[in-house]
């Protein structure tokens, strides 16, 4: 079902088609809240909120609202507010022990043994690097580059022009190749 | 994928981060309905009349049964209510706890319950059970009048009957008209009795008031008069123990009706 096929049958049956809602969503939503906070737990609980708070509001609206939205930005909206709210109380970062499965339980890399291997710890190590982003730049360059959201998009969920955004998703990439180059530097000296 | 060389461009830092993208964790999309209401999970806990299966969601406790084993709990619950139910390995912290601390007695602990799909009258019903005190009983006319509908005391006892959530909502308070425990849902009249000894009442005593026509006592001390198991009634000592047959003789007494316990005539 696409976005618009299930806006309509949200605005005529909310309760019955909220569960595709959240079947087609909830990766996407998740994999922003992921990125932006960097605890899988963390993530997993802001998604879930972000969902229910989706669902709260969907109830207040008129059929014609509903079947209006934007769902893609709309709910990246939500989610990154409750990335936001939680983020401002959030306790101090803790080191995980032990590898984190959920950082690159990636749906897509199911490949041979030891690609995949290579390819857990790249995403391990992006992930870290953008956990080190200043707040701005990594919601920027989650939803540009891991979302995939437009630009056009970003700025309706970040509420900012688009210019802003582009030099921000801009900048945020320019922060991660740096970092990544000297983190290379590094350990090719040591 | 692998690990691009130290220089790279921006475009390839773009492409590491597509790669990002992961999949949710497997209870994501049950725990998400199950917060909004449209699914519920369920565990056992256990009571004092034995282990029993609770079914809640994010509006609170849905059904709570004795069945047999999980397999027919959820049975029980798809003929009830039509939506996806998923087993959990216990309930969360704060309904647990409120569960228990309600079941042991305590009127602050509020357990969420979710009552949707029962009527009206059914939920006034269940709601004024609720606030019968751990340890006294009223009858199911007392119920039919407080909730301003005195003649349907059979109706009272029918949606009492159908209580879904037995135990938070004590039906197991409600007695028969005449003093007589009357009919439990929850694995029939001896867990009623269970229950009630459990919290302080005595049930073999009601009953044999109840046989000897005696339904209310009052104090010839303050010339009140209350239900048998009134905390107020309780504390009568026994020279100033008044029993009485009827409200309508209490009153050519001269006793009133106590206002916390709020006996009432009924047919």
């Amino acid at each position: 079902m696409d976005d618009d096929a299930l806006l309509r049958s949200l605005a005529d049956d909310l309760d019955g088609s909220f569960e595709t809602l959240v079947r087609a969503h909830a990766d996407r939503c998740y994999s922003i809240a992921l990125r932006i906070l960097g605890d899988p737990s963390d993530a997993e609980e802001v998604a879930q909120d972000a969902f229910v708070r989706v669902y709260r509001a969907l109830g207040t609206y008129e059929p014609s609202r509903i079947r209006d939205l934007r769902l893609r930005p709309w709910l990246a909206t939500i989610v990154v507010n409750a990335c936001r709210s939680r983020a401002a109380r959030r306790r101090p970062p803790t080191v995980p022990l032990g590898d984190e499965p959920d950082l690159v339980r990636s749906p897509h890399r199911a490949g041979i043994p030891h690609e995949h291997l290579a390819g857990r710890e790249a995403a391990a190590r992006w992930a870290g690097l953008i956990g080190d982003l200043p707040l701005r730049y990594r919601a920027a360059v989650v939803l540009r580059h891991v979302d995939g959201l437009s630009y056009e998009e970003m700025s309706e969920v970040l509420g900012r022009p688009e210019g802003t955004i582009r030099a921000q998703v801009h900048r945020g990439l320019a922060l991660l190749r740096a970092a990544f180059e000297a983190a290379e530097r590094e350990e090719s000296i040591a | 994928m692998t690990l691009p060389s130290p220089d790279i461009t921006t475009d390839a830092v773009a492409g590491a981060l597509r790669d990002l993208s992961v999949a949710a964790p497997a209870g994501l999309v049950l725990d998400t309905l199950i917060a909004v209401g449209l699914a519920d999970g369920y565990a056992p806990i256990a009571t004092p009349i034995g282990r029993m299966w609770v079914a809640w969601n994010g509006l609170g406790v849905s059904l709570i049964s004795g069945s047999m084993d999980a397999a027919a709990f959820e049975a029980e619950f798809s003929d009830a209510f039509h939506r996806p139910l998923g087993r959990v390995d216990e309930l969360p912290d704060r309904l647990a706890r409120v569960i228990e601390r309600r079941l042991a007695g305590d009127r602050q602990a509020r357990v969420p319950v979710d009552l949707r799909g029962r009527t009206p009258f059914e939920r006034a019903v269940l709601d004024k059970t609720v606030q019968i005190p751990r340890g006294e009983v009223r009858p199911y006319g007392w119920i039919a009048a407080e909730i301003g509908h005195p003649a349907a005391v059979r109706a009272v006892g029918t949606a009492l009957a159908k209580n879904p959530i037995p135990l938070v909502i004590p039906c197991h308070r409600v007695v028969r008209t005449d003093g007589h425990i009357g009919r439990y849902s929850l694995g029939g009249p001896e867990n009623k009795r269970a229950l009630l000894t459990w919290e302080g009442a005595d049930p073999d005593a009601l009953e044999e008031l109840a046989s000897g026509g005696i339904r209310y006592v009052g104090s010839d001390t303050t010339r009140i008069v209350c239900h048998l198991t009134c905390r107020h009634a309780r504390r009568i000592t026994v020279r100033h123990r008044v029993p009485f047959r009827s409200l309508g003789d209490a009153a050519a007494r001269g006793y009133r009706a106590c206002r916390d316990c709020r006996p009432v005539r009924v047919a």
